[in-house]
Parts: C-alpha cells; sequence; structure tokens
C-alpha cells in the first residue's frame, strides 16, 4: 500500500470542519479527487503534499506517517517522494527549462540523468535550455509535469491540471500524466471539478463541504 | 545547480535594478577607499618628506606657505632671506645643523632648487647614474623630473624664471645635468638640484645683462658644496633647514628667531597637523557623504529584496513544494544580498583606486604625484566586510519573510 489516510479532517480558520473520505492507493494507481469549487479538495491535496497538517487523523505514505514528520525532513520527504503539479505552472522566471528541474534534484538532493528524456517524453526536447519566459502556456504546463517527475516520485499529486484545457489537450495531458506516473511506478492522484477526466479514470473519492 | 547559482540567475534577473544598487553602494564605497588611500599614503609621505627637518627658517609670512614651500616643494616661497642672517642663526649653539635652499627657477614645471650636498643626504638619495655637481650650472635631477622630461646625464637645458610653468627663459646658461638619482618616492623625485651659487649666478645675469664673456669666469666660480656658500657681496638665499642639537632648541629657537629677526620660523610638524585639521572638515564632510551613499543603498537593497520578495511569493512556495526548507530559503536570500554587496564592495574598491590613478595622471608635478594608487590597504579589507555587513542587514527582514512565507497559502491562492 502506497498511500492510506484514515479519518482525516481539516478546519480553516472560522469554517465547517471538513472531514474527508478515507483513500488507498497502491503503486501505478491513478485516483480522481472530485469536488465542486471550495469543496476543500485543494486542502486535501495541500494535506496529502505536507503542506498542511491535519487536524486529525492520519497519512500513511509505505507505512511512515507523514504528519509526524516536521520542518526539514519534512520538506526533503516531500522534494523525494512526491511530487505536485499546480493549477498554475509556476516555473522559476530567472532558470532555463532544464534547470527548473535540476533545481528540483538539487533541493531533494536526489540525481537523476534521466531529465532529458523526461523533456523528450513530455515533447520538450527542443526547449531544453530555453528561458521559461519563452514557452507557450501548454508547454509551461508540460515543463510543471516535468518538474513534479524530475524526483523520480512515488506520489504524483497534481491540481487541476485541466482547468483551462480543451477537449484535446484534457485527454492528452491526462494521459501524459497517467503514462510517466506507470512508467516510474508512482501512484497518481489527480485534484479536479472537471467532469471529463472521470471518462479516463475510473477510481474516485468526492470531497463535499458538510 | 545549487543555492549559490539560483541566487545569481535572481539577480541578474533584474539587472537595472541590481546594477544600480552595486553602483551605488560602489560609489560610498570609493570615497571611503580614495579617503583612505589619502590619508595613509599622503600622511606617511608628508612625514618622510619632513623628516630630519626639525625647523624651516625663511621671510616673514604665513608659516604654512613657507613649510609647503620650502619642505613640500608645493606653495610658492615667502619671500628671501639674507644671507648674513642665516649664518648668523647656524652658528647658534642650538642648532645642530643646517641646509641652505635658493629658489626661484624651474623647468617644464619642475623646481630648480640651489643646494648643497647636504640635501642629497639628508633623503638619503642614490644616483641612478652620473654624480653629483662639483661647477656651477650643473644639475642632478630626481628619478620622475628625468622620466617625466626624458633627460638623462650629459643632457643640457634652460631653466625658466618663477617657480610654476610659463615665465621666461634665462637665456644665457644652459643647465647639464650630471647625475640622475633612483626613485624613492619622496619630494626629491621631482626636484632639479643645484647649487646655490647656481642660483645666484643665473639672476645675476638677468641683471648684468653681460654677454658670452661672462661665462667664462662663471666656469671658475667656486661652489660650496657643504654648509653656507660665502660671499662678498651681500647675497639672499631663500630658506634654511634646521635640525635641532636638542630638546631645548623647540622650546626656544622659534621664539628666537621670530622675535629678534627679520625672519620667520615654523616647524614642519606643527604646520602640517595644522593643515590636516584644516583639512579635517572637508574629509569629514566627503566621508559623511560616503556613508549616506552606503545607507541609501542599503535601503534600496532592502527595498529591491523585499519587493523582489512579492513578486516572488509562488517561486518561493514552489522551491518549498520541491524540497527546499525554510532555512535554504532564507540562505538564498542572504545569499542574494551578500553577493550584491560583494560586488559593490570590490566595484567601490576598484572606482576608488582608479579614481585615484586618474587624478594622478592629470597631476603631472604636484605633491599627488608621490602616491601610488594601486597600493593596497588593509584597512580596504575592512571595506569588503563592511559592505557584507550592509548586506547582511539589508536582507535581515525579506530573507525572515522568506522564511515564514507558508506554502499552501501561496500555491492554493491561485
Amino acid at each position: 500500500m502506497l498511500l492510506k489516510t484514515s479519518d482525516l479532517a481539516f478546519t480553516h480558520p472560522g469554517q465547517k470542519t471538513i472531514q474527508f473520505e478515507n483513500i488507498q492507493l497502491e503503486s501505478g494507481e491513478s485516483l480522481l479527487i472530485l469536488g465542486k469549487s471550495g469543496s476543500g479538495k485543494t486542502t486535501l491535496l495541500n494535506l496529502l503534499a505536507g503542506l498542511a497538517k491535519p487536524d486529525k487523523g492520519e497519512i500513511l505514505m509505505e507505512g511512515l506517517e507523514l504528519s509526524k514528520l516536521t520542518g526539514q525532513k519534512l520538506d526533503l520527504f516531500r522534494g523525494q517522494n512526491i511530487g505536485i503539479v499546480f493549477q498554475k505552472p509556476h516555473l522559476l522566471a530567472p532558470l532555463s527549462v532544464i534547470e527548473n528541474l535540476k533545481m528540483a534534484n538539487f533541493f531533494s538532493k536526489k540525481r537523476n540523468n534521466k531529465l532529458s528524456q523526461i523533456l523528450e517524453d513530455l515533447g520538450l526536447a527542443q526547449k531544453k535550455n530555453a528561458s521559461v519566459l519563452t514557452l507557450s502556456e501548454g508547454e509551461a504546463q508540460r515543463v510543471s509535469i516535468a518538474r513534479a517527475l524530475a524526483n523520480e516520485p512515488k506520489l504524483i499529486l497534481a491540481d487541476e491540471p485541466t482547468s483551462s484545457l480543451d477537449d484535446e489537450n484534457t485527454l492528452k495531458v491526462i494521459k501524459l500524466l497517467q503514462d510517466q506516473a506507470k512508467k516510474i511506478g508512482a501512484g497518481l492522484i489527480i485534484v479536479t471539478h472537471d467532469q471529463r477526466v472521470k471518462n479516463h479514470i475510473s477510481k474516485f473519492i468526492e470531497v463535499k463541504a458538510s | 545547480m545549487n543555492l549559490f547559482k539560483l541566487s545569481w540567475k535572481y539577480l541578474t534577473f533584474r539587472p537595472f535594478s541590481t546594477g544600480l544598487n552595486v553602483l551605488l553602494l560602489a560609489l560610498g564605497l570609493a570615497i571611503i577607499t580614495v579617503l583612505l588611500l589619502m590619508q595613509d599614503q599622503l600622511e606617511k609621505k608628508m612625514n618622510e618628506d619632513a623628516e630630519g627637518i626639525d625647523l624651516v627658517v625663511g621671510a616673514k609670512g604665513s608659516p604654512l606657505q613657507l613649510i609647503l614651500s620650502s619642505v613640500y616643494h608645493i606653495d610658492f616661497p615667502t619671500g628671501n632671506i639674507s644671507l648674513d642672517e642665516a649664518k648668523n642663526l647656524s652658528r647658534n649653539r642650538l642648532v645642530k645643523s643646517t641646509i641652505p635652499l635658493a629658489l626661484g627657477d624651474n623647468y617644464q614645471g619642475f623646481r630648480i632648487v640651489g643646494t648643497n650636498l647636504d640635501y642629497l643626504e639628508l633623503y638619503k638619495t642614490e644616483f641612478e647614474t652620473g654624480q653629483a655637481w662639483a661647477k656651477p650650472f650643473e644639475v642632478v635631477l630626481g628619478a620622475e623630473v628625468a622620466q617625466k622630461l626624458g633627460l638623462k646625464t650629459g643632457d643640457q637645458f634652460l631653466g625658466s624664471h618663477g617657480i610654476s610653468e610659463g615665465s621666461h627663459d634665462h637665456d644665457a646658461n644652459y643647465f647639464v645635468v650630471t647625475g640622475v638619482l633612483k626613485p624613492k618616492g619622496n619630494v626629491v623625485d621631482r626636484l632639479i638640484l643645484t647649487s646655490i651659487e647656481s642660483v645666484w649666478l643665473t639672476h645675476e645675469e638677468e641683471e648684468e645683462e653681460e654677454g658670452a664673456e661672462h661665462s667664462e669666469e662663471l666656469e671658475s666660480t667656486e661652489i660650496t658644496l657643504h654648509g653656507l656658500p660665502s660671499s662678498d657681496s651681500p647675497k639672499e638665499i631663500t630658506t634654511l633647514l634646521i635640525q635641532y642639537r636638542n630638546p631645548m632648541a623647540a622650546i626656544q629657537l622659534p621664539r628666537l628667531v621670530n622675535a629678534r629677526t627679520n625672519m620667520q620660523a615654523a616647524s614642519p610638524t606643527f604646520e602640517m597637523s595644522r593643515l590636516f585639521e584644516l583639512l579635517g572638515v572637508g574629509i569629514s564632510m566627503l566621508k559623511g557623504l560616503a556613508f549616506v551613499l552606503i545607507g541609501i543603498s542599503g535601503i534600496g537593497i532592502f527595498i529591491a529584496l523585499y519587493n523582489s520578495l512579492k513578486d516572488r511569493k509562488y517561486d518561493l512556495a514552489i522551491l518549498r513544494a520541491i524540497g527546499a526548507s525554510r532555512f535554504q530559503l532564507l540562505q538564498m536570500i542572504f545569499l542574494e544580498g551578500i553577493l550584491l554587496t560583494f560586488f559593490g564592495a570590490i566595484l567601490g574598491i576598484l572606482i576608488g583606486h582608479g579614481f585615484l590613478d586618474l587624478i594622478i595622471r592629470q597631476n603631472q608635478t604636484g605633491v599627488m604625484t608621490s602616491i601610488q594608487p594601486w597600493i593596497f590597504l588593509k584597512a580596504e579589507l575592512w571595506i569588503v566586510v563592511y559592505a557584507l555587513m550592509v548586506g547582511v542587514l539589508a536582507s535581515l527582514i525579506p530573507a525572515f519573510t522568506a522564511y515564514q512565507t507558508s506554502i499552501a497559502k501561496q500555491l492554493t491562492k491561485a
């Protein structure tokens, strides 16, 4: 079992407590987290990524309790084991495409000589040394996916990766994420309100503001 | 990739803001560098030039002018004193030794100083080529004079009247170079030295307006190599440099000269410390300006870092998301501040030295020429340390802000 959560709950200041459904995910498996805007699905993603701490419940990754890690250890664990694709690419503007990926390697203290391969898989081989300022939106998003893959994580979290894409590109991105996750044997969790994605990934949980 | 490279990339990503801050800091530090260099070398030079000269006796006037004209050879002399009076004084029991100086001529802006061989001994000069003068109109050149005018032993030239360039030539007699001194880095480097008699004869020529027949007579004139020259007719010299026999002289001799004779006595040490006191106001104003510049650049760096943090909140959050610790972000911001100020410091020191070099190049014959613009002082290390401190201070708040950035909030706000 790659990921297992039990009885997670989180309260935003001045708001109702959100109770989350339990998640169980194996390596190589994909899972959707569905919900309306503001339902708390991003909150769940933050909890899974260790970016926020749950008020209740626990998250086990390969038997390790994520909520027990703190500070630098948590940062390093996240860097090494969890790849996150954010809603917006948020690339580091002063750096080139390959440098953005190398940065991920540096901070997680991992070495990866397959960075060029990843870029090639995502159709970015030509852009390897380009400044990220010269990329189109679609390219930038693929770079952000490449960055999430750069450390060969065990778990890939994607936050609304398709919200601004048309049907054709939605399919492409979902396929890309699934293919790459399979290739490195990682679990994939996609947070979305996009019903189109449901057609491609069958396993899902729903987050509802109670 | 590493933190250092990342900081560097962020700095060069905003070249104008970075450049402006580096430049501001550099200018402030350049002023400090120039002041340090000037203070160190000028004061050292001034003390060196005045070594062995306890008292200068000359015509009445400004004592500072007297010192500047006869010890450092910058200002105009106050006038002449009579040789007899000078002789009387040199026989005083408080006087250990005296060196007479006769000023009044120049060659291309370099002063021709009539004196005796004691003057060469006073500054412990050595000859690069040739030897000391032995006849009238023989001269010895300081190293800088020889180099700048391209003169060597055996060359001849005509002196001009007055001690600055551009006055009429004494066309009656050619000076002959008998020797060139080794560079010493002191005042002698930029002087043309000869016997007192040479200076006298040049001026007598002028007055008498006599022709060539006279010059043969000149050749046979005896010159004084040590001590004061003797003369049948009343003669004048410009100043007398005096060495005291004992500490008592320091108290009694100046008073004696100033009160009982038509001459004036001035102590180089006293006048120089008075001069530096006067200059002190200007120097502290410059220092103040430098500190204001450094302060502004510190604030500039702070604002630049702080503003860039606003744009970089996402970047910081992303860095955390890909595994960077809070501490690494803190380091990154500090590194940026430190890199910025480090380059500012290096640039400032270079600008300071370069500026001094420029001044010296502009100033061919002045006292500045003896300053070495590319000597590096230990104190300049402190400039670097000081600059780095500004960098650390300026990045304190931005770094702390980066440290506290909540990643979850930043990344999900979008």
